[in-house]
Formats: structure tokens, C-alpha cells, sequence
């Protein structure tokens, strides 16, 4: 079984980290997942750098633009992750924007992260129709999850589309925003919390965007099975290099 | 085979949404909304009214007898560069702002590049009474200065992008950006035929305007609605969906699109997208772009920001790929040298952007004939610096 889906089950609620592959170093991307796992991370959201990142904020646009001058490219990042396996056990799920994954080859890249032991993919700009007419047979051929993202102005319809076409878990938006934290979550937020609770989806919702400390975790994962920090943790390798990942695990829960 | 957006906004392989969740919402509130909205009467009404009262509509199709001479064929300039604010731009800027109106949104946001689309939008906001936010690269508004003034004169807010390189690409990035943080109250005014579905689409019915009075102008003035070709520059390609637009599907008009070469297509400072490009996703549309192997986007580069940017529209794509339009590439130096041939031959000085058209004679001959339209998209005041660095005027 997909390591995501069996994660999922587990009785408790889920930290997910999003970290930028190459950044702050090129060569610290395997150190940092393994020092997450270590940490008692959840699952791990490898971000693949690109040059034109639409849907983030500054602090994730700037690690994409350093981890891109470090060096770090799509065949680099197969490269780098290729004994991963032997040392980490949690779910990988790879996260960027469709071009570069595109200019690969979408079934090259798919065979690769199978190849790997990843289990997953985001691609935020791979629109849902597209996914489903062109990509889905590849990505279920590879055995990888593609995550769907929705936010508060996704309508009910969409939402149950998107659940139908998911297989693992939905990744809830906190709020009509890029990435990059926010404090705390308005009530609009927690109406829209207990919106998507009440639809009885069929997958489990992790919410990410605004995450950023025990707090917001604690509200966000009050309905939801889980959450995703990932600008917040980017701060902290920015400031700290990959030196005491543990202290900021420990920080949230 | 049919060179218009089919319903999904598809021309042949290119175009679509590639946009995240985030964005779907307010693309799709348009895609429903945009085809039935500039269909009702009130909206043709009140759009053409303000494109003759306040744009100054139609602008003149003039036969351009010197230059014909010197060329030996029928040369007509479609005058773009007579509408309010210099350019064609405004065109589109009025046609979405009256569309922001009916979608009830309270404020704009633009990308601009070289300021000609930022300050087409900041006058129509200025017109309607509408907040105006105009995202622009750090390094254009440096270069641009008195184009900042102007938009910032009307009552905009011009807003630097500190992100990537700074420029076109990067304000793009930054509007919509925006746009994810304020999807209910805010419309974005692209400002040409890219974006996701349905901006490519919805401009270029806007701009459209241009080829339907190149029509009427001609069978007034030489008894026939079609020329043997229509010669616009390409950037993203707004001023060219235009002049096409009502010839794309009528073979015996030949197309022919001008595109910046910069140094020279293949000196590593270019703009040339059909020749450098590849397929893949800029701004949420698949076209051609300009990107490394590894699928980031490249910096182009032109001496006129107007064709600075690293893709092209997705219709464009698809003419340069069926072999409907014909690509020309002109390096500053050709384009710089034609802008100064227009002026002192017909007394009209083109922008830079424009020049590029007038620099083919070399690449693409014409008979004796043929009757050429080029659409003379801007004026050149804006480039005058420009034009008095290269010249030592």
C-alpha cells in the first residue's frame, strides 16, 4: 500500500513539512528529510525549485531562487534522493509547478519518483481536467497520489469533484492567499474549517498555508487529519542552516 | 482547421488554464460570464461609444505613399498609435474595465512592462473612478520613469516587483500573486493575449476591433476587405490577435508576425520566442516560451520592453506552428534603423516596438501589387530616450 494512505490511518493528527530540495545548501537535502523522520515528522513535502513560483510567497520564492543558483535541477534532485529509501520510512511526496515536471517528460518524471520510493505529488498549476484526460493513467501506472488543493472559494460541486478525483488526501488552503504565514486564522477560517468537516469527504483533508506555529497547528488539525508548515520552517533553515531541525519540530507539537 | 480559441480556450495544443486552485475561482467566474457579457447590447453600446468618444475610434487607415515607393507595393498603416494614451493597449483596457463593472469588482490590478498597458489602465480606472494597483519590475520602473509619473498622476498605485528579474515576467507573477490574495472584489487587466483561458481569448476579441475597421477602411479605399498581408510585431502579441483577428480564418490574407531578435537570435539576448522557444506553461497558459532544458523560465531580451517577454500568446503559438503565420525576427539594430526610416519618410514616429514590423523588407518581398497593412501599434514619444541614446540626437 501507498506509504501516504497508510499514514492517513494512523489514530493521530499528521505534521507534514514542506522544505525547498537544495536550499539553503545543494547538497543538505537529504539531511534535512532524514533529521525531520528523526524529529518525528509525519510525511515530507520535497519542493522542487522553480523560477516563476505563482502560488507562493516571498520566503518560498526566495529559497526556490537560491536553491536554483545553488544549482538544484529536476535530474540533480533524482539524483540526491536516490538511496533515500535505505534511510527514511515516512511518505515523500515531491511538490513544484508543472512546467519543469513537463519539460522532463511527465511519464519520465513519474517512473523516476517510483524508482525512488516517492509517493506522491502537488502540482498546484496542473489543473484537474488536464490531470484527469492526460495523467492519470501515468500517475497510477507509477503508483503515486496526486493532491489536489482547494480553498474557501472552491464551491461545494467543485469540492466533490476534486474528492472523487483524489485518492489519498486533500490538501485544505487555509485562506485566499499564497504561502507564507499569517498570524493566527480568522473566523472566516474556522467557518470554512467546519464547512469542509461537514461534507463527509471521502479523503482526508491536511490543511496548509498560515501554519506556522503550535497554534495554528492545534486550530487547524481540530477538524482536519493533519497540516503542512512550510514557509515557517523555511524561515528557520534560513536562519539556522540544518542545525536543530529537532527544536522546531518540538516547537509545534 | 479553425485559428480561434476553441471553448476550453485551446488553439490547437496551446493555451488552457494551468492556473492552482487558488486562481480557479475567479477565471472561471469570467470564462462563464465574458462571452455573454460582451454580447448583450448595452455592453456593445457603451464599449464602442467610448472607444469613438474617448479613444478616438476609428483610427485612420492611411496609405503610406513614400514608403510604398521606396518598397515598391502598397504599404497602408492601420494608426494605432492615434488612440488616447499612444497605443493600442487601450483598447483592452476599456473593454475589461467595463467587464470588471458587470462582474461587480471594485478594483483593478495590471502587470505592465514598458508602463504602456499600466498607464492604459491606469486612465480607464481614472475614467470610471475605480482603485488601480500597477505591478511593474523594479528594473522598468528605473527605465521607464516618465511612465510611472503618469500612471501615478492618474491615481494609481504603481507597486514594484522585487521578486526574480524584476521585470514583465516578474509583475505578471506579482499581479496575480495579488489576485490569489483578493479573488472576490478584484479584477486583473491583462494587458495582452496571454494568461489562462480566458484572457488570451477575451483580449483578443477586444483588440479585434482593429481588423474589423481594416475591412471597412480598405473596401472604402480600394474596393476590396482583404489585403494580401497584415505585418504586426509580437511580444505577447495583443496589437497583432487584433489585426489578425478577422482574417485568421481567410487563407488568401497572408500573416505575418515580427519578433524581436535583440542582439541577433542566437547571441543569448533575445526575444525571439518562435525560434528559441519550446512548449510548456508561463502565466497559466501552454505556449511557446523561452526556458532552459530544465524547464525554468529564461530571461528574454529586446531593446524595446513592449517585446521583453519570454513567451508569446498561446493563438500565436499555434499560428507559428501550423505554418498559418509567417515569423520574422528583427534585431534592435534592424528595428532601430526602420523607426527612423518611418519618421523621415512619412513623418511618423513609430515606438520601438512598431519599428521591428517596418525592418522585414530585407527578409520578405513583396510584389508590386500587393496591398501590405501594417499595424502601427504605438507612438514613439515614450521611446524618444531611446532613440536619442542610439542616435546621438
Amino acid at each position: 500500500m501507498n506509504r501516504i494512505k497508510t499514514k492517513l490511518q494512523e489514530d493521530k493528527k499528521l505534521l507534514s513539512i514542506y522544505f525547498t530540495a537544495g536550499y539553503p545548501d545543494l547538497s543538505d537535502t537529504v539531511q534535512v528529510i532524514q533529521d525531520l523522520e528523526k524529529h518525528g515528522v509525519d510525511m515530507i513535502e520535497i519542493g522542487l525549485p522553480f523560477s516563476d513560483p505563482l502560488a507562493d510567497g516571498p520566503t518560498i520564492q526566495e529559497s526556490s531562487t537560491a536553491a536554483l543558483k545553488n544549482g538544484m535541477h529536476t535530474e540533480l534532485l533524482f539524483e540526491q534522493l536516490k538511496d533515500i529509501r535505505k534511510s527514511v520510512s515516512i511518505p515523500l511526496i515531491v511538490m513544484g509547478y508543472f512546467n519543469p515536471m513537463f519539460q522532463y517528460g511527465v511519464e519520465a518524471f513519474c517512473k523516476k519518483c517510483h524508482e525512488i520510493g516517492i509517493d506522491g505529488l502537488i502540482m498546484p498549476d496542473l489543473p484537474l481536467d488536464v490531470y484527469k484526460n492526460e495523467y492519470e493513467e501515468i500517475y497510477k501506472k507509477y503508483g503515486l497520489i496526486n493532491v489536489f488543493l482547494i480553498t474557501p472559494q472552491t464551491s461545494d460541486e467543485r469540492i466533490r469533484a476534486i474528492d472523487a478525483a483524489s485518492d489519498g488526501f486533500i490538501y485544505m488552503v487555509s485562506s485566499a492567499s499564497t504561502t507564507g504565514a499569517k498570524q493566527g486564522f480568522s473566523d472566516d477560517t474556522e467557518q470554512y474549517f467546519e464547512r469542509i468537516s461537514e461534507m463527509n469527504l471521502n479523503n482526508p483533508q491536511i490543511v496548509g498555508f498560515g501554519i506556522s506555529n503550535s497554534e495554528t497547528f492545534d486550530q487547524a488539525t481540530k477538524r482536519a487529519k493533519g497540516a503542512i508548515i512550510g514557509s515557517a520552517f523555511i524561515k528557520h533553515l534560513t536562519k539556522n542552516g540544518v542545525e536543530n531541525i529537532g527544536g522546531f519540530v518540538k516547537g509545534i507539537r | 482547421m479553425s485559428y480561434n480559441a476553441n471553448e476550453k480556450g485551446y488553439y490547437g495544443e496551446f493555451g488552457g488554464a494551468f492556473i492552482p486552485e487558488m486562481l480557479y475561482p475567479n477565471t472561471e467566474e469570467l470564462r462563464q460570464n465574458y462571452v455573454r457579457i460582451m454580447e448583450e447590447t448595452s455592453f456593445k453600446e457603451e464599449f464602442h461609444q467610448l472607444l469613438k468618444d474617448y479613444v478616438g475610434r476609428p483610427t485612420p487607415l492611411y496609405f503610406a505613399e513614400r514608403l510604398s515607393a521606396k518598397y515598391k507595393t502598397k504599404i497602408y498603416l492601420k494608426r494605432e498609435d492615434l488612440c488616447h494614451t499612444g497605443a493600442h493597449k487601450v483598447n483592452n483596457t476599456i473593454g475589461q474595465i467595463l467587464m470588471a463593472k458587470r462582474l461587480g469588482k471594485n478594483r483593478i490590478i495590471a502587470e505592465t512592462g514598458a508602463g504602456q498597458h499600466g498607464v492604459a489602465t491606469a486612465t480607464v480606472c481614472a475614467l470610471m473612478g475605480i482603485e488601480c494597483v500597477v505591478y511593474m519590475g523594479e528594473i522598468d520602473i528605473a527605465r521607464q520613469a516618465p511612465n510611472v509619473a503618469r500612471m501615478k498622476m492618474l491615481g494609481a498605485e504603481v507597486r514594484p516587483a522585487l521578486s526574480g528579474s524584476r521585470t514583465l515576467k516578474d509583475a505578471t507573477n506579482e499581479a496575480i500573486r495579488d489576485w490569489i490574495n483578493n479573488p472576490v472584489d478584484t479584477h486583473y487587466i491583462i494587458g495582452s493575449v496571454v494568461g489562462p483561458h480566458p484572457y488570451p481569448d477575451m483580449v483578443a476579441r477586444f483588440q479585434s476591433v482593429i481588423s474589423e475597421e481594416i475591412k471597412m477602411q480598405l473596401l472604402e479605399k480600394e474596393g476590396k476587405e482583404n489585403p494580401d498581408y497584415v505585418v504586426a510585431c509580437v511580444g505577447g502579441g495583443s496589437n497583432a490577435a487584433g489585426a489578425y483577428y478577422h482574417y485568421l480564418d481567410t487563407p488568401e490574407v497572408g500573416i505575418i508576425a515580427v519578433e524581436a531578435a535583440g542582439k541577433g537570435v542566437n547571441s543569448g539576448e533575445s526575444a525571439a520566442t518562435s525560434a528559441l522557444g519550446k512548449v510548456g506553461i508561463i502565466h497559466g497558459s501552454k505556449t511557446l516560451l523561452m526556458q532552459t532544458d530544465d524547464g525554468q523560465i529564461t530571461e528574454p531580451y529586446s531593446i524595446s520592453a513592449g517585446l521583453d517577454y519570454p513567451g508569446v500568446g498561446p493563438m500565436h503559438a499555434h499560428l507559428f506552428k501550423s505554418g498559418r503565420g509567417e515569423f520574422i525576427s528583427i534585431t534592435d539594430d534592424e528595428a532601430m534603423t526602420a523607426g527612423l526610416e518611418v519618421s523621415q519618410l512619412e513623418g511618423i514616429i513609430p515606438a520601438i516596438e512598431t519599428s521591428h514590423a517596418f525592418a522585414i523588407f530585407d527578409y520578405k518581398k513583396f510584389e508590386k501589387d500587393d496591398i501590405v497593412v501594417f499595424n502601427l501599434s504605438g507612438r514613439g514619444d515614450k521611446d524618444l530616450q531611446t532613440y536619442i541614446d542610439y542616435f546621438k540626437l
